[in-house]
């Protein structure tokens, strides 16, 4: 019984390493500036990770192979334990995994610790139930204002936006959003309702939209593409349904698309929409 | 308190009729028993609405007949609706955490074997333990009626998942099921906070203030100190969850702003412009998530910490050997249980709390991972130069180990702020916290169902059967959750009551199928257990008083207990818990009663203060 025990430990303990070995199911091509730094330090903990949990089993499954009660007179080891290994241990772990965790902040930092640099494009997000918003600031770069008592579903304006605000006079909005190549962006994160969060694989980011709060977040993307945009936090019925896109375009046509004005920068969303295939993943 | 009178309060004598022996009972071993039975019927409801949750994943939009028959709105022509998935979603969670995870390793195992392990006649306060159980039932018979008040929205229940965040748990309007559906649920966790508490107070009580002579601290199996432990948090985080709760529910009837900020726009309509939506204004509902998660992350540890005790006190038996690192092991205990009040803010870190805030949560989190290794350690060292006896219960335990370390060690991932950008609310997150809250909680509980069955009923479990029982369910629960971690790094969210709308999540199909079939196989055998469970209680082997050859408390008494546990004589305790192996001993056991040869007749001081001899 405990060689079966240990042999069968083994195998899922092979079975389980192997999986994340063979990175068939893996994240998706990284398309942002400090994705290359998560990456790298997801594959230097999975790997402290991948090396204590084989030790743990393989050792495990050592003991009950060695140590089964084969009908031998004599009795156990007689041990309280030792506290020298008691020692070595904790102190071991502690170093490895606070000192994990002390690595982890860096891109955390990088992220959240300062406000977007100056020159970033902003987009504000409102989102709702099921469908996301972006608001498009247009050519003067400052926000039309915006009140939730004047939200009109009937005349699309799903975010309030004060038509009667100078500033408002070239703002867009549109259920894309469209991000420039290499150039720092700054999210402005509102929700309507209840609580989503803005999640797009490929670019290792995800921010919560909380309802009566406006999050800043920061993030540079490096490679043009159309991409999928998933609501990670559960906000309703429909939560599984609620898609929209990102586009991230070169700089010159990302400048072309935002001097447009309303009526012809959602024809050209609609064409750069199709222009842009999705990624393709494995299999 | 003095002896004296607190003897007066819990002394009772033995009941003779039906209603006050097995229903109204003040004896802690029944009540313990109702709390298993709890746990045991409330365990079935919950792994069926998993494979329901697991068959619309895989084969979405299928016509299951019998689910239109039973459930004609949230299964239109059999065809499962999402919300009615998230309302299994949100019952499956709940559901298991409160009445399975919580019920059986702390109300069930704990209020049995506890005052039994310490030598005491009963719980401290017998009639607040009564009560617990059947305040915690009540609990139970709200959350199975949000079952069915859910009926005219399609829906089992509300649809906010087990963390109920707010402003969606928090307004009517905001989808199906959050009607009255959600007071229930609400209701129900604050009446089980309630059950909880009265619980708490008694099994700490009685671990202080009632240990037989002799019984010291530090004599205590590690089983009591698990107990322990998960009664001071429970003391401490439940009480936040009620408020929370009580919260909440003004919120959603009394027209308060606790969690719901003002501005909302909801289904067409501004909040304040219809009687249907009326004005909120100023509330936050990042507060609820801190609220929650305070209590929530001791939670994690109240589930696991009785199991971690259980498989100690197991490992030991039938390694024949005493624990390694004894003391290590108890302030291991106290360790996690006090860090787990320092790390609630590592489910928040995208929440939009303060990102220096995240900072301090995440290094404080990978710092429980340092006393959840000693532990791992210290179970190796107890097994090393062993002589492993392979029942059915070592099995179990043996399990809890590996699948402890499993489920455990990518917390060091999910701790890292960074990392947490593109796990958070991924199957990643389902896979860690299933694997090391859920199943290595509940082999921990299967284990000490093994062991301690010929206690309870005088009977052994079928040892063939249990075998089986732990084969099938071992590989089962690896292949379930081990490909969700993989699943999770694709990018897969949680939550989603179909994957068919991203082509990100396309190619993981084959993966959902594979996690599916193997839950459906390992449900299926937990048929087995039930089966030889309720077979052996009245057919199973004739077992002695102490058919382990175990050393503590409980195995020096008649199997069943009698109702005083120890037949009017308490017994004295002179040494450790876990006396195996004792060179020149004539028994490869030295039970805590018997006495060193220089003690006999000597006696040795009351209530364990002054018994720690050497």
């Amino acid at each position: 019984m405990g060689r079966a025990l240990a042999v069968i430990i083994w195998i899922l303990t092979l079975g389980s390493v192997s999986l994340f070995f063979i990175k068939k199911w893996w994240f998706p091509t990284s398309i942002s500036e400090h994705a290359p730094a998560i990456d790298r330090q997801f594959m230097l903990t999975i790997i402290v990770v991948g090396l204590a949990f084989t030790a743990a089993q393989v050792g495990l499954g050592y003991m009950v192979w060695k140590y089964r009660d084969h009908g031998q007179k004599d009795r156990a080891l007689y041990s309280h334990g030792s506290n020298r290994l008691e020692v070595v241990w904790t102190i071991v772990t502690a170093v490895v995994f606070i000192g994990l965790g002390i690595m982890g902040q860096s891109v955390w930092a990088a992220l959240h610790f300062h406000s977007a640099p100056a020159g970033s494009f902003q987009v504000e997000v409102v989102a709702q139930q099921f469908q996301w918003n972006f608001h498009y600031a247009g050519k003067d770069g400052v926000f039309g204002r915006t009140d939730p008592s004047l939200i009109d579903d009937s005349a699309l304006n799903f975010i309030g936006l004060d038509e009667t605000d100078p500033n408002a006079k070239d703002d867009a909005t549109h259920s894309v959003i469209a991000i420039p190549q290499g150039r720092p962006v700054e999210l402005i994160l509102r929700s309507k309702d209840v609580t989503h969060n803005f999640w797009v694989p490929q670019l290792r980011f995800k921010q919560d939209l909380v309802p009566g709060m406006a999050i800043r977040v920061h993030f540079t993307a490096t490679t043009p593409g159309k991409y999928e945009l998933a609501c990670a936090e559960l906000c309703g019925q429909l939560h599984f349904k609620m898609r929209s896109y990102m586009l991230v375009l070169p700089p010159d046509d990302f400048q072309a698309l935002m001097a447009l004005p309303q009526e012809q920068f959602q024809a050209r969303m609609t064409e750069l929409l199709a222009k842009y295939p999705l990624p393709t993943y494995e299999q | 308190m003095s002896d004296e009178t607190h003897e007066a309060v819990h002394r009772h004598p033995a009941p003779t009729s039906f209603i006050r022996k097995y229903i109204f009972s003040l004896d802690h071993k029944v009540i313990g028993i109702q709390y298993i039975i709890l746990a045991l019927a409330a365990v079935l409801v919950g792994m069926t609405m998993s494979v329901l949750m697991r068959m619309n994943l895989s084969w979405p939009g299928t016509n299951w007949p019998i689910l239109g028959t039973l459930f004609p709105g949230g299964a239109p022509n059999g065809v499962m609706s999402p919300e009615f998935y998230l309302s299994l979603v949100t019952m499956h969670g709940t559901i298991m955490v409160f009445f399975v995870l919580t019920t059986a390793p702390q109300g069930g195992f704990g209020n049995y074997f506890l005052p039994i392990q310490i030598g005491a006649e009963d719980m401290a306060f017998p009639v607040l333990n009564m009560l617990s159980f059947w305040v915690t039932l009540v609990g139970f018979i709200v959350i199975l009626s949000a079952i069915f008040f859910s009926g005219s929205e399609s829906t089992v229940g509300p649809i906010g998942g087990w963390t109920g965040y707010p402003p969606l748990s928090a307004l009517a309007n905001a989808g199906p099921g959050q009607g009255m559906g959600m007071n229930l649920w609400i209701t129900s966790i604050a009446i089980f906070c309630i059950g909880s508490l009265l619980g708490a107070l008694n099994f700490i009580t009685t671990l202080l203030n009632m240990r037989t002579r002799g019984m010291s601290l530090m004599r205590m199996p590690l089983t009591c100190w698990a107990w322990f432990t998960t009664a001071v948090l429970a003391l401490l985080s439940f009480p936040v969850l009620l408020g929370a709760g009580v919260l909440l529910l003004l919120d959603r009837l009394a027209g308060t702003s606790f969690f719901i900020p003002g501005g909302l726009y909801l289904t067409g309509v501004l909040s304040g412009t219809s009687p249907n939506f009326p004005l909120h204004t100023g509330g936050s509902p990042i507060l609820w998530q801190h609220l929650f998660w305070f209590f929530g992350h001791p939670e994690v540890y109240i589930a696991i910490l009785p199991g971690m005790g259980a498989t100690s006190h197991i490992l030991a038996t039938f390694a024949r050997k005493p624990v390694f690192g004894y003391r290590a092991m108890v302030f291991a205990i106290f360790a996690i249980g006090l860090l787990g009040f320092f790390v609630w803010g590592h489910h928040m870190f995208i929440s939009g709390m303060s990102p220096y805030s995240a900072m301090t949560f995440s290094i404080l989190t990978l710092s429980i991972g340092v006393p959840s290794a000693v532990k791992t350690f210290n179970w190796l060292g107890t097994l090393w130069g062993g002589k492993i006896r392979f029942t059915t219960a070592m099995l179990f335990a043996i399990g809890f180990v590996s699948l402890f370390v499993a489920g455990g060690i990518t917390g060091l991932v999910l701790g890292q702020t960074s990392l947490d950008l593109p796990m958070h609310d991924t199957y990643f997150v389902t896979a860690h916290f299933h694997l090391v809250m859920g199943v290595a909680s509940i082999f921990g509980m299967f284990a000490a169902t093994y062991f301690w069955f010929p206690k309870m009923f005088g009977r052994f479990m079928n040892e063939r059967l249990g075998k089986l029982h732990f084969w099938v369910t071992f590989i089962g629960v690896y292949c379930i959750f081990v490909p969700m971690h993989t699943m999770g790094i694709a990018g897969m969210p949680r939550r989603y009551a179909q994957f068919t709308e991203y082509k990100f999540l396309e190619s993981l199909h084959p993966l959902v199928v594979l996690v599916s079939i193997a839950a459906i196989f390992t449900v299926l055998v937990q048929l087995i257990f039930y089966f030889n469970l309720i077979w052996s209680i009245f057919k199973g082997k004739k077992a002695g008083d102490n058919p382990w050859e175990a050393t503590t408390l409980e195995w020096n008494t008649t199997s069943p207990p009698p109702h005083d546990n120890f037949a009017g004589v308490l017994p004295t305790v002179y040494r450790g818990p876990y006396e195996f192996a004792v060179p020149g001993a004539p028994h490869d056991f030295v039970m805590q009663t018997e006495p060193e040869p220089a003690e006999v007749g000597e006696g040795v001081g009351g209530n364990g203060h002054n018994g720690h001899r050497h």
